[in-house]
């Protein structure tokens, strides 16, 4: 479905990513691993469109989409979540599911919109108020469900877990899943790696700007040396 | 006599009000300043004296053309002298403040070669309309000004608290980034943002034009500095400040004449600015446009 190779990506003149190459299968969840500083927020940068790379190609569903920008790609199916949520603080829960449903035309916005009231029933309950009077897991689950509810194929995840609690990670990989079973690709962006790869798929490690290893979720769990390097413990 | 105050700095406070109404929105999704919005005001209220007095046209016309007309400059600012520097790395955020005073000189030198220096009148039998209540005298002029300012007001409000190409001017204005992940074409928003500011400066100019009977290419300095307290004053980027603040200053500024010394009128902003920036750094309501 998405298919990202050989790109290179710029900050001024630093070079932070470094010949990426990646791809991410229709249905499936992959997860991007990485150190603090490894580019993980400049690749899904550079996918969903806030930044233009300078070098490699972008594919979605077969087409060449590197340079279009992020609303562009929000309409051909690719929704990114971004690190530290980006909840708009001074709009209403309610405005900001209505933003998430901001491109869609149809007729059943206020029907999705309800429907994801009920999965989140916290969201319901807090409709009015200004988002950025939520928690963190609160805003984390606002930013999902306005995600959803822009209805995209691929959605890109940069570190969802990112400074919650323990209960509240379990649930936010439980909803990570049940948006994948429900039909939508996810390429995830994770520090959280044993929970990541235990609903991905497939999995890359980045080091400084370049994929140094791969391999379906499975692997990688089970391999001692990405064990110990990027999961803290030896694997159980 | 209170009361016929009250009413003259009700109708020059509404005018602020929109004045500062398209300082905020620009501020708002921008982050700047823009100092050529005193001089699209200017040309708003020229238009007006054009179009009434040149032509003898009715006051509809008059502000159907200073509309389109402000409306075309807004898109000029932002084609030409905006634009350009956003796109561009290692531009100094300062540029395009100064780009636009460069275009508030650029204007009221134009003024001045178009339409001639000195004082211009508004067609005068319009003005001297008035009703006797009671023992208050009250112009036409005065209520036309007020309603047009609570419709305008009301209408920005439910435009940006309702509609959906408000709430993506909001989502702009809070974030640019996080708005164009939700799909906002963001160029589209901030072009239509600089549009409608500088046609609400356009509308201003003939209500000040109306008001004042008199019309020079200088006017648009004094309001925009006017304009730039009153921003202050309710915060930076505040609807509702924006309107607060423009009441609070046109009823200090008629009771300053009354009760006072008309020579300290025009202080009185520059006061205020001082007195907030030091109570009160982020304006008296704070936060950036919300509906
Ligand atoms: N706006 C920027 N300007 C300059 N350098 C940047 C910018 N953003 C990131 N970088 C640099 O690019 C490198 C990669 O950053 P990136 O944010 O992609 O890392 P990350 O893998 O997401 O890290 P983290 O786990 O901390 O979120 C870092 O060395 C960082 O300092
Ligand atoms: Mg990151």
């Amino acid at each position: 479905m998405l298919k990202v190779s050989g790109i290179s990506a710029f900050y001024g003149r630093i070079q932070v990513l470094k010949n990426i190459g990646l791809e991410v299968a229709e249905g499936s969840i992959v997860t991007i691993l990485g150190a603090n500083g490894a580019g993980k927020t400049t690749t899904m940068k550079t996918i969903s469109g806030l930044l233009k790379p300078q070098q490699g190609s972008i594919e979605f569903q077969g087409e060449e989409v590197k340079g279009l920008r992020p609303d562009q790609l929000l309409r051909k199916g690719i929704a990114l979540v971004p690190e530290g949520r980006q909840i708009l603080s001074g709009m209403t829960v309610l405005e900001n599911l209505e933003m998430g449903a901001y491109h869609r035309k149809d007729n059943e916005i206020d029907r999705d919109i309800k429907a994801i009231m009920g999965r989140f029933p916290i969201l319901e309950e807090r409709q009015k108020q200004l988002g950025g009077t939520l928690s963190g897991g609160q805003q984390q689950m606002l930013a999902i469900a306005r995600a959803i509810l822009s209805k995209p194929k691929l959605l890109l995840l940069d570190e969802p877990s990112m400074g919650l609690a323990p209960l509240v990670v379990a649930d936010i990989f439980k909803i990570i899943k049940e948006i994948n079973e429900a039909g939508t690709t996810v390429l995830l962006v994770e520090q959280n790696a044993r929970q990541a790869l235990r609903i991905s798929d497939y999995g890359y490690v980045l080091e400084t700007g370049k994929i140094v290893a791969e391999g379906s979720a499975h692997e990688l769990l089970n391999d001692p040396r990405i064990m110990e390097a990027y999961l803290g413990r030896k694997s159980s | 006599m209170l009361i016929e105050q009250l009413i003259n700095g009700i109708t020059l406070g509404s005018i602020y009000a929109i004045v500062a109404l398209g300082f905020t929105l620009v501020f708002g999704v921008l982050g700047i300043i823009n100092m050529a919005h005193g001089e699209i005001f200017m040309f708003g209220a020229f238009i007006g004296v054009v179009v009434t007095a040149t032509f003898k046209g009715p006051l509809w016309l008059a502000f159907l053309a200073a509309i389109l007309v402000t409306a075309a400059m807004g898109y000029m600012l932002e084609r030409f002298a905006l634009r350009p520097l956003r796109s561009k790395q290692g531009v100094s955020h300062l540029a395009p403040l100064i780009s636009t005073i460069g275009v508030s000189i650029l204007l009221e030198n134009l003024s001045h070669h178009l339409f001639g220096p000195g004082n211009h009148p508004f067609r005068a039998s319009f003005a001297e309309i008035s009703f006797q209540i009671g023992s208050i005298t009250v112009y036409l002029v005065q209520i036309v000004i007020f309603i047009i300012s609570v419709l305008l007001m009301y209408a920005l409000s439910f435009w940006l608290g309702k509609t959906k190409a408000g709430k993506a001017l909001r989502a702009t204005a809070e974030n640019l980034e996080t708005a164009s992940l939700l799909g906002v074409d963001v160029k589209r928003t901030i072009t239509m943002t600089v549009i409608i500011a500088s046609a609400m400066g356009g509308i201003a100019g003939i209500l000040v034009g109306m008001a004042f009977n008199s019309v020079t290419p200088q006017m648009g300095l004094s309001i925009g500095l006017k304009g730039l307290a009153i921003i202050i004053l309710g915060g930076m980027g505040n609807v509702k400040g924006a309107m607060a603040g423009g009441l609070i200053l046109g009823l200090a500024e008629t009771f300053v004449v009354v009760y006072g010394n008309s020579g300290y009128k025009d202080a009185i902003a520059f006061v205020a600015i001082i007195v907030i920036l030091l109570i009160r750094p982020q304006g008296l309501f704070g936060q950036k446009i919300s509906a």
